[in-house]
């Protein structure tokens, strides 16, 4: 009996210890935090994770463009690359939080769509970032890199680049079937001036969009053929493992290695040299043109529709007659991540 | 006969015998806990088992309820060969036993224990196919075998872990009490009693004794042994080394086989003394 | 009906309910719920509350497995992966033609035959949980990216996204995906506190040799755990398909370790035998409430991450003290 009443009462304390500790870390939060008033625009943003850096750039972008506006922003994210339930459950709380709109970089094209309508229908402007959803018009709009036109950017600067060297080509690509891959890399083959099947493509490597694949791949590729003068890359961190690949082939500086992106790294790659031109795109903008779209609608119930390029420019510090390019300098102040 | 070929004397009983075996042999690696053992009980007796730590005993009753499967060696129940692959076919066959660790699930309460492995079930669709427990059924029997035995605990609904040693052993000997048929075989019950509760366990061993159910008693309470037994089969090495009667060799004899001190003479025949030489 | 009985019938159950092991965390979550209605009113709202059933659907439904597997003393490292894989086959069969029916059934199955190869690796050679469902965990994730050559797809069958349509009740929504999830609830209940199997399942966690000892055949009951398990992270995923529409071999990565904290802070002791399904409902209840709560008062939701782990520590916690009072 006794022992019966010493486990329950062991129970109940832990219990209350263990709520108070919860109302107190709750408390400073809401300290720090504030009260979100009944009539304060809440801007929502679902990103695919909270560690990419990609995705680190566009939620300060966010944070600091809400609070240059005067309206709340709720930042949510997945867990992981392919978390779909975690970006719904994410959009279904931001419905009931009362935001005015919600920014979102869709994990999948297709995954995320009920959830979407759902929103839309309770009078919330949903603009996808960065990725589209398919079909595209899921959405109010979509603000984004156009990936075809990224791709005919590097295309271009690398068929200049060669000259009238005969291109042999190597293509790094990041997941087959992806909707950024394929634009990527049938907008590089138009601006290198190639057709899909061409016999000056040596081959293609799928990278996953990650340094340790791209180096096997350019490895592989490299052994099928030597000749190769040309390289493809989905983004940086492919390209910085094709670099390696090219440097244990000693053929670093006989090939016109090139890429997409813009983080950082990627930028002091090609201040280093090691890639010769990069293509940059500009996640903090479609982050705070995101939120200055959602306080228009708020104001106005003006709202953007169709897709809205955020831009991109090729960083290269050896520029080419009849190309535009930034430099280094400006590309490492408009960099993303570190 | 088994007992002359082991080279032990052996003290005859009036009745016939339930359960016997014959040259059991256990090996755990390179330990041999039974090494050739041999062992009878008849019918209506208290058999004590006694021996030092790690003789065997306990390792001769698991073979005996099929909770270890001898290496070779035979098992005879009412003269007929069985062969248990688990404790469940001893069960079966109305042998319970107290093992040394008890074998009680202490997060669960006392009438789960008691039905732990045959719980009741409710009668009818709910009982056979839905197979549901009978809760209030299994509770009111352990609580009426409980008063029987006059175990004082606290409630028939506690866990098992919030009870004294004492009273843990006391429901591992009410479910044996409970629920043989045959025999029971208990390893050790009142290791951790004290001097009241130990009263009342052998009590209830003379209780299912009057059932005229026999008993194997394992303890190394010598007294407790002489006050209770009938027959004590003495264990050493994994052998059986004697059986001898309470009423002809004293507490000193006893012990001074078990430890080998003293060396055990062929009988001449199934007399009823052992000789001992020291 | 004479007083006294009465009384003491009336204090037994009063006695009863603190000591059942669910109403720690009843209390946590009925604090939550009173301190994020205080801070925003919408925390309230029935159509709130009803998307917080309809996001507890998944992981609440694993959890159900799971609990099942953690009360005998084991872990499954490869409930996700084996919802993922029903996700898939179900998917891909339907896509290809096959009537959706057939086409859920064989993904159930399939899931079931994976809780048959872990159950039996772990009741017939002895194989330690953690190790055998690591090891089912890696295969199926592998073997699901090879399929699927690495990517989603969307379903739009109408029978396997069934479970997301709705009914009303008082304004309150629910999904019928919510509704099998309750009943799956209910029903395991029964079977754990109700029926010797249940009651089996609880000796064999708390004293495996004590178990087998009394005679109960306990290879055989933790293979019927483990393939009971299976079936119901089978039937999650025609409820994750009624959820979102769309199967992607990506998905439920960290199913395995949400389930593990909606049962551990739901009450259930990761040594085994103790603990219940009413705790991993209201468990995973406080995980959504959380989440959904510092949505709504637009706190970062790391501040969830950060409670949820001491919740799971306080719970582990107060798990060893009891058990070690005892
Ligand atoms: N599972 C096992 N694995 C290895 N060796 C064992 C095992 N069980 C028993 N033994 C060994 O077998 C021998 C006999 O052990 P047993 O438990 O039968 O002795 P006992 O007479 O019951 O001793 P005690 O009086 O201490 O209970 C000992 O040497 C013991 O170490
Ligand atoms: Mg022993």
């Amino acid at each position: 009996m006794s022992s019966l009443r010493i486990s329950t009462d062991v129970r109940s304390g832990t219990v209350a210890r263990s709520t108070a500790a919860g109302l107190v870390i709750f408390g400073t939060a809401f300290a720090v935090t504030g009260h979100a008033s009944a009539d304060e625009v809440i801007v929502g943003l679902v990103t695919k994770t909270e560690v990419n850096p990609f995705f680190v750039k566009m939620r300060q972008a966010a944070e600091e463009e809400a609070k240059a506006k005067g309206v709340k922003l709720i930042a949510r994210a997945g867990k992981f690359d392919g978390d779909n339930e975690g970006q719904v459950t994410a959009i279904e709380d931001l419905i009931s939080a009362g935001a005015k709109g919600i920014l979102v970089t869709p994990n999948n094209s297709t995954g995320m769509l009920g959830v979407i309508k759902k929103a839309r229908e309770a009078g919330v402007l949903v603009i996808a970032l960065d990725t589209a959803t398919d079909p595209a018009d899921a959405v109010d709009a979509t603000f984004a890199t156009d990936n075809f036109q990224a791709g005919v950017q590097q295309g271009a600067y690398a068929r200049k680049a060669l000259g009238d060297k005969k291109p042999v080509l190597a293509m790094l690509d990041g997941t087959p079937g992806g909707t950024v891959d394929t634009f990527r890399h049938n907008g590089y083959l138009k601006g290198f001036g190639l057709a899909e099947g061409d016999p000056a493509i040596a081959g293609s490597a799928i990278t996953n969009g990650a340094q340790d694949k791209g180096q096997v791949g350019m490895e592989n590729l490299l052994s099928k053929n030597g000749d190769i003068n040309a390289v493809y890359t989905i983004n940086e961190p492919a390209a910085a493992g094709a670099y390696a690949a090219l440097k244990s082939f000693g053929k670093e500086a006989d090939v016109m290695l090139t890429s997409i992106d813009g983080g950082c790294a990627g930028v002091r790659n090609v201040k280093a040299g090691q890639i010769a031109a990069t293509v940059m795109q500009f996640p903090y903008k479609m982050a705070a043109n995101g939120v200055d779209a959602v306080v228009e609608y708020a104001a106005s119930g003006k709202k953007p529709s169709g897709f809205v390029n955020t831009g991109s420019f090729l960083i290269t510090d050896k520029p080419i007659a009849g190309i535009d390019s930034k430099d280094t300098e400006w590309g490492l102040k408009n960099c993303w991540g570190d | 006969m088994a007992a002359a070929a082991s080279g032990a004397p052996v003290v005859t009983a009036p009745a016939g015998v339930i359960l016997e075996a014959r040259n059991l042999v256990k090996r755990y690696g390179h330990v041999t806990a039974l090494d050739g053992v041999d062992f009878e009980l008849r019918s209506g007796e208290i058999l004590a088992v006694v021996g030092d730590n790690g003789a065997g005993k306990s390792s001769l009753i698991k073979a005996l309820t099929g909770a270890l499967i001898p290496d070779s060696g035979e098992i005879l129940l009412d003269g007929q060969p069985v062969h248990f692959k688990g404790p469940l076919d001893a069960r079966k066959l109305g042998i319970e036993t107290v093992y040394q660790d008890l074998a009680v699930a202490a997060a669960l309460d006392i009438s789960s224990n008691l039905f732990l492995g045959r719980e009741r079930r409710r009668p009818g669709f709910l009982g056979n196919v839905l197979r549901m427990l009978d809760k209030k059924g299994m509770r009111a029997e352990a609580e009426r075998s409980m008063a029987d035995l006059k175990f004082h605990l606290p409630s028939i609904g506690s866990a098992v872990e919030s009870l004294s040693g004492g009273q843990r052993q006391g429901v591992a000997v009410a479910r044996a009490a409970l629920f043989a048929k045959k025999l029971a075989i208990m390893d050790e019950p009142t290791a951790a009693l004290g001097v009241r509760e130990t009263g009342q366990v052998l009590d209830l061993i003379r209780a299912i004794r009057q059932r005229g159910l026999p008993v194997v008693l394992i303890s190394h309470n010598m007294p407790n042994v002489f006050e209770i037994a009938d027959r004590i089969h003495i264990m050493r090495l994994g052998r059986r080394a004697a059986v001898v009667s309470p009423k002809t060799h004293t507490m000193a004899d006893v012990v001074a086989i078990m430890t080998g001190a003293a060396k055990v003479e062929e009988p001449a025949s199934s007399g009823l003394r052992a000789s001992i030489t020291t | 009906m004479n007083s006294p009985s009465a009384l003491s019938s009336g204090r037994s159950i009063a006695k009863k309910v603190i000591g059942t092991p669910s109403v720690g965390p009843l209390l946590v979550l009925l604090a939550f719920g009173v301190i994020f209605s205080l801070t925003n009113p919408r925390f309230l709202a029935t159509q709130n509350l009803s998307i917080i059933l309809q996001q507890t659907v998944i992981i609440g439904t694993l959890a159900i497995g799971q609990t099942l597997i953690i009360l005998t003393a084991g872990i499954d490292l490869a409930v996700g992966a084996i919802c993922v894989l029903g996700t898939i086959l179900a998917g891909k069969l339907a896509n290809s033609g096959y009537d959706p029916v057939l086409a859920m059934a064989l993904a159930v199955l399939a899931c079931t035959a994976a809780g048959v190869a872990a159950g039996g690796l772990i009741a017939g050679l002895r194989l330690p949980p953690f190790i055998v469902t690591l090891g089912i965990l890696g295969i199926i994730t592998a073997a699901l990216r090879l399929i699927s050559a690495g990517g989603a797809f969307s379903v739009t069958d109408a029978f396997l996204g069934w479970t997301g349509n709705t009914i009303r009740l008082n304004g309150f929504i629910l999904t019928y995906g919510v509704i099998i999830m309750l009943l799956l609830y209910g029903l395991i209940w029964f079977l754990l506190n109700q029926t010797q199997w249940g009651r089996h399942v609880y000796a064999v966690g708390n004293n495996p040799e004590a178990a087998r000892l009394v005679g109960i055949p306990v290879g055989r009951l933790l293979l019927s755990v483990y393939v009971l398990a299976a079936f119901i992270y089978g039937i999650a995923a025609w409820l994750a398909l009624g959820r979102i529409p769309n199967a992607d071999p990506n998905a439920l990565q960290t199913a395995n370790l949400d389930s593990i904290t909606a049962v551990v802070i739901g009450g259930t002791s990761l040594f085994g035998g103790r603990g219940g399904l009413l705790g991993t409902l209201i468990g995973a209840l406080i995980v959504g409430v959380l989440r959904n709560g510092l949505t709504l008062a637009g706190i970062d939701p790391l501040w969830q991450d950060l409670i949820t782990g001491i919740l799971v520590i306080v719970a582990v916690a107060l798990d060893q003290l009891t058990r070690g009072k005892r």
